[in-house]
């Protein structure tokens, strides 16, 4: 996304303009500082708490950090513990899971959902911020409201609905079985209504004719979702897929607050062990290299979903 | 008009006493799966809950039990401390952005093309991953030699540097024509006239969509404030979530009705500003 964005931004930047228009064009764009003056409260934010802090993670990821008594070279070190030991390594595994599994759940859920309510009328209106809710509360209070739905009792309230048809009792996030799925499916439930936007933004965007020409040639529903809607809808699953595979790679607060990594590990991801490393064990040069990594992936997962987007449309 | 409503199953269409009934099951299915949780907290809140079992979306005894309990554990110090962070940290954050935006729709100099991208790419830089090193930086900030951990102001400085909203911004200015900023000009308006008196006031729906998702971006913010609050007297509210529901002392019923002031603010912002956040939804996510 951002990439392409960047090259259609400045685009006409790159227009050179004209030398007749020299002079005039510099009266009208005033000093040349001013742009500048505009964008350094941005710069000197952007420096300090992003490229200073990527640098440090960088810095710290091949060094030992010793506070108070300098930090000391250990080139790969770092990388070889993180990669070297089971728990960075189930921790991967974990994310990688959870990520997907809320990706595709919230995307396949998503979709069906715009489908539900796609339409004009007041009552569609009505469900449709109604669906939205999750998406805005606060994921910490997602956490806890979960926390006490999934009580592993049998009187506990999710316990009692998959009852009703004869489920459970299950143990939820306290079994290390269930634990992992459990908190994908807080996931999905808050992430699936934010797709559904989306996608109910791309249907919006969809020829009605191709509708009706759909229903003249005598086309089922089924086919009409086939060959109309969903190749209509290619861009907004690549755009999906890659915000959400990014935003489940970095999960760390529904995890934090629903089992803290527990039980017996089940459910550790790379940020809740960067966060143990470096906060609770102040290894900060482990828990950096360990962060590098997971930026890595992050952006390895980003250019090779742009590559596919590009050959396609080419 | 039949082809305006059209759309892919076509739901709107379909009549009939059956076709009616199974939409009422799925519509109604819909909202208890994604609003009976959020009315179950509603309830609770307002109800005994001593402990999960109890949690259930029909109400019993209404009481306030549970909201006073929370304001005696210092639910309203970490709520203010939310306010506070979220009012100055949006501040910040559209006063960047806005600024930012200016030079870069409508101004042209060397290096645009650089700064351009560079602010972009920091969007592939999720915040969780830069967190460790961003504490490090906030407790001895370059140049300056200031300590910000364990304040507000260490959760408020860092969320000026947003680059969705500066995306935003510049996107919307770039189609501000520029005869209004020519003619401006020739009546002798100066730099900061055209950009407060003209250009600004045009971009009132940008300003909606990046306020609106500033506020839900902040009032979601976890694990920042988690590694910058050192105790428990610079919590914001969703912090102090988990101190409650640890003390045993509490009961779930507490947690549900702090929860539901943790909650309140971001769901009112969007019910009121529904359009600016499609308009945002659809800005930021469906370009490129």
């Amino acid at each position: 996304m951002s990439v392409r964005e960047a090259t259609r931004l400045t685009a006409p930047a790159q227009v050179a303009p004209a030398a007749a228009d020299r002079p005039r064009q510099k009266r009208r764009d005033g000093q040349w500082w001013v742009p500048w003056l505009f964008l350094a409260p941005a710069l000197v934010l952007f420096v300090y708490f992003k490229f200073i802090p990527m640098a440090q993670a960088i810095g710290m990821s091949v060094q030992e950090v010793r506070p108070y008594l300098g930090n000391t070279w250990v080139g790969g070190a770092n990388y070889a513990e993180v990669l070297g030991s089971d728990g960075f390594r189930s921790a991967a595994w974990n994310t990688i899971v959870l990520a997907v599994g809320q990706t595709f759940g919230s995307m396949l859920l998503g979709f069906c959902l715009a489908l539900l309510v796609e339409g004009q009328t007041r009552k569609l209106t009505f469900i449709r911020s109604a669906a939205f809710l999750p998406v805005v509360v606060p994921l910490a209070v997602v956490a806890e409201l979960w926390r006490i739905m999934y009580h592993p009792t049998g009187d506990g309230l999710i316990n009692q609905v998959i009852g009703l048809v004869g489920l459970g009792p299950s143990g939820f996030i306290n079994d290390p079985h269930t634990s992992l799925a459990s908190i994908a499916v807080t996931g999905i439930w808050r992430g699936a209504p934010y797709d559904m936007m989306i996608f109910l933004a791309g249907l919006a965007g969809i020829d009605r004719g191709l509708y009706e020409a759909a229903t003249v040639d005598g086309a089922s529903t089924r086919q009409r979702i086939l060959h109309v809607t969903l190749p209509g809808l290619r861009p907004v699953f690549a755009i999906l897929f890659v915000l959400a595979a990014v935003r489940g790679f970095r999960t760390f607060t529904e995890v934090f607050l629903l089992t803290n990594g527990g039980p017996n590990g089940s459910t550790e991801v790379v940020m809740t062990l960067i966060y143990k490393l470096g906060l609770e064990q102040s290894r900060l040069g482990v828990g950096s290299a360990g962060a590098v990594l997971l930026f890595g992936a992050t952006l390895v997962l980003t250019v090779c979903v742009q590559l596919l987007r590009r050959r396609r449309a080419a | 008009m039949s082809a305006a409503t059209e759309t892919a199953l076509g739901l709107t269409e379909s009549k009939g006493i059956g076709a009616r009934l199974a939409k009422f099951v799925i519509y109604a299915g819909l909202f208890t799966v994604f609003a009976g949780p959020l009315l179950a907290l509603l309830v609770g809140s307002f109800n005994h809950v001593s402990d999960p079992t109890q949690l259930s979306v029909v109400p019993r005894t209404p009481t306030l039990d549970n909201f006073r309990i929370a304001f005696d554990h210092g639910v309203l110090r970490y709520l203010l401390n939310s306010f506070f962070v979220v009012g100055f940290g949006l501040l910040l954050q559209v006063a960047v952005s806005v600024l930012a935006g200016y030079a870069l729709a409508r101004k042209k100099f060397p290096l645009m093309t650089l700064v351009m991208v560079a602010i972009l790419a920091t969007m592939m830089l999720p915040e969780e991953i830069l967190a460790l090193p961003l504490t490090l930086v906030l407790a001895d900030l370059p140049l300056v030699h200031l300590n910000l951990m364990g304040t507000l102001a260490g959760m408020i400085v860092p969320l000026g540097a947003w680059a969705f909203s500066i995306l935003v911004m510049t996107e919307f200015m770039k189609d501000v024509p520029r005869e209004l900023e020519e003619a401006a000009r020739i009546d002798g308006a100066g730099e900061l006239r055209i950009f407060g008196q003209i250009i600004l006031p045009l971009c009132k729906p940008a300003l909606g969509v990046i306020g609106v998702f500033g506020f839900t971006m902040i009032w979601d913010q976890y694990l920042l404030p988690l590694l910058v609050a050192q105790n428990s007297s610079a919590y914001t509210l969703p912090l102090a979530l988990r101190t409650l529901r640890i003390d045993p002392a509490v009961t779930p019923g507490v947690v549900l009705a702090a929860s539901l002031l943790a909650l309140l603010p971001s769901v009112l912002v969007f019910l009121f500003f529904q359009r600016s956040f499609a308009r945002g939804l659809t800005s930021g996510a469906l370009k490129g």
